[in-house]
C-alpha cells in the first residue's frame, strides 16, 4: 500500500525535496508518493476525507484539520515535525527613537502584519495584542500585507512588507516571527540596531505530519521510523534537509498549538467543526 | 553539570557577526556542551534562541544569562570529510577522485555535492614533473601583441613576396587553431587536483591565442585577403584534434608536430623579407618551445610510468601517417610560398637559394623530431623510421 502524502508546493523547491524523500522511502521498501496541492485548506479537507493519508501540514492547517476530524468523529495523529517546528515566538517590533516601548503604548496606533492567515506573522501576535487590551478595530489599526494566501504564512513576503512598512513609518508596529526579525536585521531591511522587540508571544509550534484516518497502521510506523532515521551525517539528505529546513525529525506533540487554537476563536478564522468562517479570507 | 564556558558579546547584536564569537566559543566544545552567552543587545535572547533553532543547537533560557547547548549538526556536516591531497606538488595523488569536484587540492571537501565530470583522473595519464616550472616561466613571458612588435616598422616588398608572406601566415594561423583547440580540449577533460598541467595547458591556449593574434595581423598589414586553405593540411590537423588519448595527442602534436614547428619559426625569423615578420615568428617560437618541453615532460613521465607507451606512441604515428596516405599533405602553395619567402626575389639564384634553404628546414625538422624520439627512449633506427613517418604538413 501506498502512503499518499499531501504537501503545499508554496515554494519550487516543494518539489526538490519531496522527490528526494521519496527515493530516500522507496529506497528502503516503503512505498511513498506526494500529491501537490496550491493551498492549505483543500489538503486538510483531502486528508480528513481520506483521499490523501498523510499531510504536510501548517499549524493552521493542523488546527482546521483536527477540528474538522472532531466533528467527523475521526482521530488525527501529530506523526512528526522538525526540530525547527519547535518552540518558537513571534514578536512585534518598534523603531528605535519612536516612543513606543511597550504593548500599551500602541493604544490608538497602526501595526503592520503579515498575511490573513499566517499564524507567526498575524494569528499569534494579533492574539497578544488583544490579551493586552489592544482590540483591532477598536483602539489599534492593523494593517496587513496579504502575499500567498492560502499558505498559511510560508511566503516570507508579507512579514517582510510589514517590515519594510514599519522602516518607511507608514505604520507604528509590525508583527514577525524572530528568525524573521534576525534575518531581515541581517539582510538591512531592518538596519541593525534601528528596531526595538516590545512583545513577544510565548513559545509555539509549527508545522506537523499529520496522519489521517485512510493511513495503514504499519505503514505509519515505519513512515514514522525511516523519518526519525534521517541524519544529517547522511551527504545524499543533508541537501534536503537544508531545503527543508531541519537538522532532525522529532517526534510530533500537540501541546505547542494552545495559543493558536486561542486566537484563531478569538476572531473566528475557523469554526470549532472546521469550517472556513473568516469573511476576508480567499485563499 | 560543570559551569558552562562564557562568552560576551559586549553589545554586538547576532544580526551583525555575533554569531562568529557564538560558533568561535562552541567550536571546541563536545557536543551537549554548555556556552553562556553575556551580551547587552536587547534581542540577544530573542535572536540566539533563532539562532540556535536554526543550527540545531539547543538553548537554554531558563537562567538571567541564555546558555547555547550544542548540537551534533554543526559538525556532522564535515564527519566524512576527507582532504583532496595536500597542497603542495608532494600532495598529488595518482588517482583524482571525482567526487572533490573543483575543491583546491589540499581542501577538506564535505561529502556529496555533484561528482566532477572529467576522465583524466589518473596522474601517469596527464603529469610532468616539470608542469610548475614550465607554467611560472611562461606566465612570467607573456608578451603583449600590440606593443612587442614594431607593426609600424618601415619597409618595401615585391607584391609577389608579399603574396608569399601571407600564404605562410595563413598557413601558420591554421596550424594555430589546431594548438590551441587541443589543449582546451583536455582542459575540459582534466582533474584539476593536477593543477599544474590546468595552469600549463591554459598557458599553451592563451599563447596560441597571441600568435592567432600576430599571424593575423601581419598577413593583413599590407593585404585585404588572406592565402588559400589547402583540403590536405587541413586533413592533417583534423587526425591531430581526432586523437582522445592525453599524451599521444601530446605526442603527436606537441613532440612530432611543434617540435618541427621549433624549425620552421626559425626558419621564417631567419629568412624573413621583413622585419614584422621576422619578430612575429621569433615570438612564436620562444612560446612554442615551452609546449615541445612541456610535452617531451610528459610523456618522459608517462613512459617512465610504463615501458608499453613507447609501443603505443608509435602505433599512434603509424595510424596517423596511414590516415593521411591518400592526402596531400602540405599544401603545394605554402611549400612555394617559403621557398619564396626565403629568396626575397623571383631571380634564378634566388630561388636556388630559397630552394636549398626549405631543403635545409625539412633536414633540420627530420634531425629535430629524431632527437626528441631517442631522448624519449626510441632505438635510433626507429626514431629514423618515425620522423619519417611525419606528416608533410610539419605539424
Amino acid at each position: 500500500m501506498t502512503i499518499l502524502m499531501g504537501a503545499v508546493a508554496y515554494d519550487a523547491k516543494v518539489v526538490t525535496i519531496w522527490d528526494g524523500f521519496r527515493r530516500y522511502f522507496t529506497e528502503r521498501g516503503l512505498d511513498f508518493d506526494y500529491l501537490l496541492y496550491s493551498h492549505y485548506e483543500r489538503q486538510a479537507e483531502d486528508l480528513v476525507g481520506g483521499r490523501i493519508d498523510a499531510a504536510w501540514n501548517s499549524p493552521l492547517a493542523w488546527i482546521r484539520a483536527r477540528r474538522l476530524a472532531d466533528a467527523a468523529g475521526i482521530k488525527l495523529e501529530a506523526l512528526v515535525m522538525r526540530d525547527t517546528d519547535r518552540d518558537l515566538r513571534s514578536l512585534v517590533v518598534t523603531k528605535v527613537g519612536s516612543g513606543i516601548e511597550n504593548l500599551s503604548q500602541l493604544d490608538g496606533r497602526t501595526i503592520a502584519v503579515g498575511a490573513v492567515d499566517s499564524p507567526q506573522a498575524n494569528l499569534l501576535p494579533v492574539s497578544l495584542l488583544r490579551k493586552n487590551g489592544l482590540i483591532p478595530g477598536e483602539n489599534l489599526t492593523v494593517r496587513r500585507f496579504d502575499v500567498g494566501v492560502g499558505l498559511h504564512g510560508d511566503h516570507i513576503g508579507g512579514e517582510r512588507d510589514a517590515a519594510r512598512a514599519l522602516m518607511a513609518g507608514a505604520v507604528d508596529a509590525a508583527c514577525m516571527i524572530d528568525a524573521n526579525h534576525l534575518l531581515f536585521s541581517r539582510e538591512g531591511v531592518l538596519p541593525a540596531g534601528s528596531t526595538t522587540v516590545i512583545g513577544e508571544t510565548d513559545p509555539f509550534d509549527h508545522c506537523n505530519m499529520t496522519i489521517g484516518p485512510s493511513a495503514d497502521p504499519a505503514e505509519v510506523s515505519r513512515f514514522r521510523e525511516l523519518l526519525l532515521a534521517m541524519s544529517y551525517d547522511d551527504a545524499t539528505l543533508r541537501p534536503l534537509l537544508d531545503l527543508e529546513g531541519l537538522k532532525l525529525w522529532c517526534p510530533g506533540r500537540t501541546s505547542g498549538y494552545q495559543a493558536l487554537e486561542t486566537a484563531v476563536d478569538e476572531i473566528g478564522f475557523y469554526g470549532s467543526g472546521g469550517d472556513v468562517r473568516a469573511s476576508d479570507y480567499r485563499p | 553539570m560543570s559551569a558552562p564556558a562564557t562568552i560576551d558579546l559586549e553589545d554586538l547584536g547576532l544580526e551583525s557577526g555575533g554569531h562568529l564569537l557564538v560558533q568561535r566559543g562552541l567550536r571546541d566544545l563536545p557536543v551537549g556542551g554548555r556556552l553562556s552567552v553575556r551580551g547587552q543587545d536587547p534581542a540577544l535572547r530573542t535572536h540566539l534562541g533563532a539562532w540556535c533553532r536554526s543550527q540545531g543547537h539547543g538553548i537554554d533560557l531558563t537562567g538571567v544569562t541564555p546558555v547555547v547547548v550544542k548540537g551534533s549538526a554543526s559538525s556532522a556536516r564535515w564527519h566524512r570529510a576527507e582532504r583532496a591531497g595536500r597542497p603542495d606538488v608532494n600532495g598529488v595523488v595518482p588517482r583524482a577522485d571525482v567526487r572533490w569536484g573543483l575543491a583546491p587540492r589540499g581542501a577538506l571537501v564535505e561529502e556529496g555535492g555533484p561528482p566532477l565530470n572529467v576522465d583524466l583522473i589518473d596522474q601517469d595519464v596527464v603529469w610532468a614533473d616539470a608542469a610548475r616550472q614550465l607554467y611560472v616561466n611562461g606566465a612570467a613571458r607573456q608578451w603583449n601583441p600590440d606593443t612587442a612588435i614594431a607593426w609600424d616598422a618601415e619597409f618595401e616588398l615585391p607584391e609577389e613576396i608579399e603574396t608569399a608572406v601571407v600564404q605562410v601566415m595563413t598557413y601558420l594561423i591554421e596550424n594555430e587553431y589546431a594548438a590551441l583547440q587541443i589543449p582546451a580540449k583536455f582542459i575540459g577533460r582534466l582533474h584539476p587536483h593536477y593543477r599544474e598541467v590546468m595552469q600549463v595547458l591554459s598557458v599553451q591556449v592563451a599563447d596560441e591565442a597571441r600568435h592567432v593574434e600576430v599571424f593575423t595581423r601581419r598577413a593583413l598589414l599590407r593585404s585585404s585577403e588572406l592565402g588559400v586553405s589547402g583540403a590536405g593540411g587541413r586533413a592533417s590537423l583534423q587526425t591531430l584534434l581526432d586523437e582522445p588519448d592525453f599524451s599521444l595527442a601530446a605526442f603527436l602534436l606537441s613532440v612530432l608536430g611543434e617540435g618541427s614547428f621549433l624549425d620552421l619559426l626559425s626558419f621564417i625569423a631567419r629568412h624573413a623579407p621583413d622585419p614584422v615578420t621576422r619578430e612575429v615568428a621569433s615570438l612564436a617560437q620562444r612560446d612554442e618551445r615551452r609546449h615541445v618541453a612541456f610535452g617531451m615532460a610528459h610523456l618522459k613521465y608517462a613512459v617512465e610510468a610504463d615501458r608499453s607507451m613507447l609501443g603505443r606512441m608509435r602505433m599512434a604515428a603509424e595510424r596517423r601517417h596511414d590516415a593521411l596516405a591518400s592526402t596531400a599533405g602540405l599544401n603545394q602553395d605554402v611549400f612555394d610560398s617559403l621557398i619564396v619567402l626565403a629568396a626575397h626575389s623571383w631571380s634564378p639564384a634566388a630561388i636556388t637559394d630559397g630552394w636549398s634553404a626549405v631543403q635545409q628546414l625539412q633536414y633540420d625538422m627530420d634531425q629535430g623530431r629524431q632527437r626528441r624520439l631517442a631522448q624519449l627512449g626510441f632505438p635510433a633506427d626507429e626514431a629514423t623510421e618515425l620522423s619519417a613517418l611525419h606528416t608533410r604538413n610539419f605539424m
